[in-house]
């Protein structure tokens, strides 16, 4: 009788406490549905359609995305990207972690070093594209001067941005001053490796380079795993630099579309074309791309990512 | 990069007695100090730059130093375009942006931190996994939505999502929330107070140290962003300091030192912010890659 009591009372002290963490959540839940999972629908929908804002969208099927296989820019876009994320991907993070190897070593002036490295990733990227293009100018920037002086003869300067095979290249250089995020999150993944393991190592008789292929790069591969699908994520949805530099030159994306970067294309379709169906057929596709990269890092991931805690 | 990991590859030998200075320790400064300077230049180049008149930014090779500095050409960069009121624009919605982001995510995380509801879980992996849809598979229905709500051309479409929470704020809240002792908050909940007093007056004020990494991390990423802007805003006087830099940057396509005075002009409270709470830059940041990694 008591107890039965005492049942009940839990039972509505329950009740209440689920309506009331979900009074806290309701606002994250609108917004979730509205901003979120309601577009990512909606965006699937449209992709199967033909709309242009004026008209009511039209069914036409997978009609967008047949057209995509036969759209020579969608193809450009695809190897430019690519051609940016396997290159700067990999460079970006071993300059990050070199960057953090350095800054691990308990160095005076920790605090200086770090904010140069970390201050250009914090910047807008709007100035730092403008600033970049006055770097990179061919014939009055201070990346060719500095070229010239160490000899490289005045014709045969890379002309950055102009020419299209020195397109991609300038975006990858761009990359590696704002390494600084990978940088701070490496950072704090060697800061977090075990004392002890390096100590353990050291009385075996390990030397520098041991202790580095052996306990540091496993102990931070989970950080390195993050940071590659950051990067991946990052190279699909590089927008801003390519959108400034690409301006007045060639289609809005640099001399014979050399920087017409992914997201640039869906941006152009858009907005600049007023393909809304289409661009959202390129936009699943990217995100397709992204998981099924996704996927396979994760899948290769227990080949070389260490997890402290896993049993094996 | 060479120069950075032969540093750690060649050390002297570990196992002997240590001397006071190591060579390899030399090296790592050495090679700090180069790598220091090598990130500079580039500020060093622009704010140089910004100073000269236009007849000594086009020589090859360039050179350095201007013969004399022109404070003038900050105030043509102010003045050709209306760079004051740009500032003001994006001073409001970077500030609506940020106030937005830190209410709705503490009040949304602090629902996920303390109550148990069912579904709870499942909601919370959806919200995370939102963050995995790239901004390009969103931005058209939302251009759309916001176009049948009547807020083309205005600050509502930047604004008013941040007042309904934002997926990685809520997650690194409710990670703090999760930290403070539930102690105090039986102890306010015995002394009568409900579930809102308990999370204004006890789970607020000891979450203050995250609150303000998100109001800086969001205040910042409002600021820096573009294409948000870019796709809402047409109206010329309703732009951010980006979209008219961006502006500048096609009106004035030569002159580069004027261009340069603007970008200054518009990194520099970026710089600022960054000097004042660099902690908050770099927790909000070690935060993403250690919890999602």
């Amino acid at each position: 009788m008591c107890l039965e009591g005492s049942y009940r009372t839990l039972n509505r002290l329950r009740r209440r406490e689920a309506w009331t963490g979900l009074a806290f959540v309701s606002p994250g839940v609108i917004g979730l549905l509205v901003f979120a999972v309601g577009p990512f629908l909606a965006s699937g929908l449209l992709s199967f359609t033909n709309y242009n804002l004026l008209e009511p969208p039209k069914f036409i099927c997978v009609a967008n995305y047949i057209l995509l296989f036969h759209d020579h820019r969608f193809y450009i876009a695809l190897w430019v990207t690519f051609y940016y994320a396997i290159v700067s991907v990999p460079l970006d993070l071993a300059v990050a972690v070199g960057l953090a190897l350095l800054l691990n070593q308990r160095v005076c002036g920790l605090g200086i070093f770090r904010t140069i490295f970390y201050l250009p990733a914090v910047l807008p990227p709007v100035a730092t594209a403008v600033l970049w293009n006055w770097i990179l100018n061919p014939d009055f920037g201070i990346l060719n001067a500095a070229l010239h002086f160490f000899g490289i003869p005045k014709e045969s300067l890379p002309q950055w941005l102009i020419a299209p095979e020195w397109t991609v290249p300038a975006y990858i250089l761009m990359s590696l001053w704002g390494v600084g995020t990978a940088m701070i999150v490496s950072l704090a993944g060697l800061q977090d490796v075990p004392k002890s393991l390096i100590e353990a190592a050291i009385l075996d008789g390990a030397g520098t380079w041991a202790r580095f292929w052996h306990i540091t790069l496993p102990m931070i591969s989970p950080v390195l795993f993050y940071n590659v699908i950051q990067g991946i994520i990052g190279s699909f949805s590089y927008f801003t630099t390519p959108f400034i530099l690409g301006q007045g030159v060639g289609s809005g994306s640099g001399t014979n579309d050399a920087g017409l970067f992914y997201a640039l294309y869906v941006y152009q379709q858009a907005f600049s074309n007023l393909n809304l169906g289409y661009a959202s057929a390129l936009a699943w596709v990217m995100l397709v791309i992204i998981l099924l990269l996704t996927l396979l890092i994760f899948r290769s991931s227990s080949i070389w990512v260490y997890y402290g805690g896993e049993r094996r | 990069m060479s120069q950075a990991l032969s540093v750690s590859t060649h050390p002297p030998q570990i196992g002997s007695p240590r001397p006071k200075v190591r060579p390899g320790r030399v090296v790592s400064y050495v090679a700090l100090i180069v790598l220091s300077i090598a990130f500079l230049i580039p500020f060093a180049w622009l704010v140089l730059s910004s100073f000269k008149e236009s007849d000594e930014i086009f020589l090859f090779p360039p050179k350095w130093i201007p013969t004399k500095f022109y404070w003038s050409n900050y105030i043509q960069a102010t003045t050709v375009i209306p760079f004051l009121r740009y500032t003001l624009n994006t001073l409001l919605v970077a500030g609506l942006v940020a106030l937005g982001n830190v209410l709705s995510s503490a009040f949304i995380a602090y629902g996920f931190a303390r109550f148990r509801f069912p579904g709870k879980n499942i909601l919370f992996i959806i919200m995370l996994a939102t963050t995995m849809i790239p901004y390009q598979v969103l931005m058209v229905p939302q251009y759309i939505l916001f176009r049948d709500l009547g807020w083309l051309n205005s600050y509502l479409p930047l604004i008013v999502p941040a007042f309904f929470g934002s997926a990685f704020y809520i997650f690194l809240l409710r990670q703090f929330m999760m930290g403070i002792p539930y102690d105090l908050d039986e102890a306010a909940l015995i002394d009568g107070a409900n579930a809102f007093q308990r999370f204004r007056y006890i789970v607020l004020p000891l979450t203050r140290p995250a609150l303000t990494a998100v109001a800086i991390l969001s205040f910042q990423g409002a600021w820096n962003d573009f294409l948000a802007p870019l796709i809402y805003l047409d109206d010329h006087n309703l732009f951010t300091l980006q979209l008219g830099l961006n502006l500048f940057k096609g009106s004035f396509r030569t002159d580069w030192n004027l261009l340069m005075a603007a970008s200054v002009l518009t990194m520099l409270p970026m710089l600022l912010l960054f000097f004042l709470a660099q902690r908050y830059f770099i927790e909000g940041i070690t935060f993403t890659g250690s919890k999602e990694g």
